[in-house]
């Protein structure tokens, strides 16, 4: 593991005595992807904010490079931000725009000047040194507020769903740019986004946050793969979300029905929530399969078929390339490890955080 | 917006009648006026006259209590203007309304309670005695005029000001900090630059109406003190001398004209 760059510790913060973060604690290492994830209201951006200065913290701590920052003012931080609607100086070209960090650092001529034909080059978009702003596509703003970030050689990029404004295809390009962008740097990049599948393209680390608390920190895989709660289940791409039974390790009770299972270590007799992916959920012929349904719709997504199949009093969801007209009888088959077994929320204040359709 | 020209300049033609009636055929008299005698013989004589001493003397006081009151205006506004942007949601409307209340009274009315406030015998004056200070007499002097202009004119600095300020995202300022830029810095790279369009057209809306007052100077200056506005009055009012006015107004349209080119300039430089 890389060593540790940002460390929150015990973060609190509040507007107008609504509470937006409560103690939250998170470390992020040298030279990782790191994305907060979350739907808006979460604390994500609060969280970036702090980070990069525009924000105080009622209580806690920022430390940044074994420094503690919680106090700095942003200009004397080491780090830059990549904003929403990018946000740059309309009443400058490209060139100034990009110059205006070194300018402040009083950086010679030459030094300027190889630094702005660098990030252009970086960013693929040489030649646009005298442009103005307006006159350029989302895109391409987007491009330059990252070069006029880089340029500065920050330790860390901060970057606050910078590709929220862009359209859908944009957005899928500027995702694999940014992965090459980071590769080609070198350094952290703090990513905010309500987008589970760009969180899910880009990251090496995922923080899944809810209310102000971190529900889930992990790589993509494990926030896919294994959920700890609901509400990351239902957030990170669709889910069947089931109340079930741990009977014993590696046994729960899902809709009556007894299910083998991978999981250990939750007690016998226990309640708990499942978590199956529609993709994980096999339809076989009626007789082969161990729970009962019937396909109540259908429609077709390209690669797949999605289907809605009534089974044991509860709708699933199931992907499939394989067609089942509606009205067909069929049986629901699983895979022991794809089935993933998470704590139920104990109390009513976990159960907030969670989702409230299980 | 409209099916096609023809209605476009249908709706528009009353607009055009008005203007042709109420500024283009008055432009042309004093154009006339300026550049004929009595004869209607054509002569230069009637704008010359500028070069007469009084003349000379009240255009040049007036340009220098204008740009006094504009500047004036301009250091009030913009500070002013960055608490009403930062503001935006709560207080900034009770704000704005104490700056606009006064222009829902007469204009004449707001000077004349200057002067009764400015006077040797007036109510400043009267509370200084009262606490044993000493008086000032500031009434029948060019501050008196510059405290008229600023007092009326400040709203129309301010309105534009406070636009442009409103206009910048915050995200831009955040920007410029964390590019390493320090609070003096931000304001004098960004704030300032992205807000000269506001600048501009309130030092316009504040110059040109205190270049060519007479009711504040006639009101605040006495009788001894002659703006130029002053001078074109009486001489339509007093003196019955048309065309000398005229010629004398031709002489600050000059000023008004150079002051707006030099605005559309650096407005069309700013869009560029």
């Amino acid at each position: 593991m890389e060593k540790e760059l940002i460390t929150l510790s015990h973060i609190c913060k509040s507007y107008n005595g609504q509470m937006i973060l409560d103690d939250l604690n998170l470390v992020i290492h040298e030279n990782e992807f790191v994305t907060l994830l979350g739907p808006s209201g979460c604390g994500k951006t609060t969280t970036l904010r702090i980070i990069g200065g525009f924000e105080i913290p009622d209580s806690g701590q920022v430390i940044f490079d074994g420094q503690d920052i919680t106090n700095l003012v942003p200009n004397k931080r080491q780090l830059n931000t990549v904003f929403q609607k990018y946000a740059l100086f309309t009443h400058m070209d490209i060139a100034d725009n990009i110059a205006f960090g070194l300018r402040i650092k009083n950086k010679t001529d030459q030094y300027i000047r190889d630094k702005i034909s660098y990030a252009l080059k970086l960013v693929n978009l040489e030649g646009y040194e005298h442009r103005m702003p307006d006159s350029l596509s989302g895109g391409q703003q987007q491009r330059i507020a990252i070069a006029r970030a880089i340029v500065n050689e920050p330790k860390v990029l901060l970057l606050d769903e910078p590709l929220g404004a862009l359209d859908l295809k944009l957005r899928q390009d500027m995702q694999y740019e940014l992965i090459r962008l980071k590769k080609e740097l070198g350094i952290t990049f703090l990513y905010v986004t309500h987008d589970q599948e760009e969180a899910l393209t880009m990251s090496d680390h995922i923080v899944v946050m809810n209310q102000g608390y971190i529900q889930q920190e992990g790589s993509p895989e494990d926030i896919y793969n294994e959920p700890e709660n609901a509400f990351v289940a239902d957030f990170i791409g669709d889910s069947n979300i089931i109340s079930a039974t741990m009977i014993r390790d590696e046994l729960v009770r899902i809709l009556g029905i007894e299910w083998p299972c991978v999981d250990k270590g939750f007690g016998n007799e226990q309640p708990v929530d499942v978590v199956i992916r529609p993709e994980d959920v096999e339809l076989v012929p009626r007789g082969q399969g161990r729970l009962p349904g019937v396909v109540s719709h259908i429609i077709f997504k390209g690669v797949h078929y999605e289907m809605e199949v009534q089974a044991g009093g509860f709708e699933w969801l199931v992907h499939s390339t394989k067609e089942f007209p509606e009205g067909t009888e069929v049986d629901i088959r699983v895979d022991p490890f794809n089935i993933q077994v998470m704590n139920r929320p104990a109390s009513e204040d976990e159960q907030a955080i969670g989702v409230e359709d299980v | 917006m409209f099916k096609n020209r023809k209605t476009a300049n249908l709706i528009a033609s009353p607009y055009f009648a008005w203007a042709l009636v109420f500024i283009l055929v008055p432009l042309a008299m004093i154009l006339w006026y300026g550049f004929t005698d009595d004869a209607g013989h054509l002569t230069a004589a009637n704008v010359a006259s500028i070069a007469q001493p009084e003349h000379w003397k009240s255009l040049v006081l007036a340009l220098e209590l204008a740009v006094i009151s504009t500047i004036v205006c301009f250091l009030l506004a913009y500070p002013l203007g960055m608490i009403l942007a930062k503001n935006k949601m709560s207080s900034s409307g009770i704000i704005t309304t104490i700056f606009i209340l006064p222009m829902w009274m007469n204009f004449l009315l707001r000077t004349f309670s200057w002067m009764t406030l400015l006077e040797n015998h007036g109510v400043i004056n009267g509370l200084l005695s009262l606490l044993r200070l000493p008086t000032i007499s500031v009434i029948n002097t060019p501050s008196a005029i510059v405290i008229g202009m600023v007092y009326n004119f400040l709203p129309f600095m301010i309105m534009p000001i406070y636009n442009s300020l409103a206009k910048i995202d915050d995200n831009v300022i955040n920007a410029a900090r964390d590019l390493g830029a320090n609070a003096v810095q931000t304001f004098l790279r960004v704030t300032l630059p992205l807000t000269i369009p506001g600048i501009i057209s309130g030092v316009t809306m504040v110059f040109i109406p205190a270049l060519t007052t007479f009711a504040i100077s006639t009101m605040l200056g006495g009788s001894k003190i002659l703006l130029i506005g002053n001078v074109i009055e009486q001489e339509f009012t007093l003196t019955y001398d048309w065309h000398l006015g005229s010629g004398l107004s031709v002489v600050l349209m000059v000023f008004i004209v150079i002051n707006m080119i030099v605005s559309a300039l650096t407005e069309n430089k700013d869009e560029q």
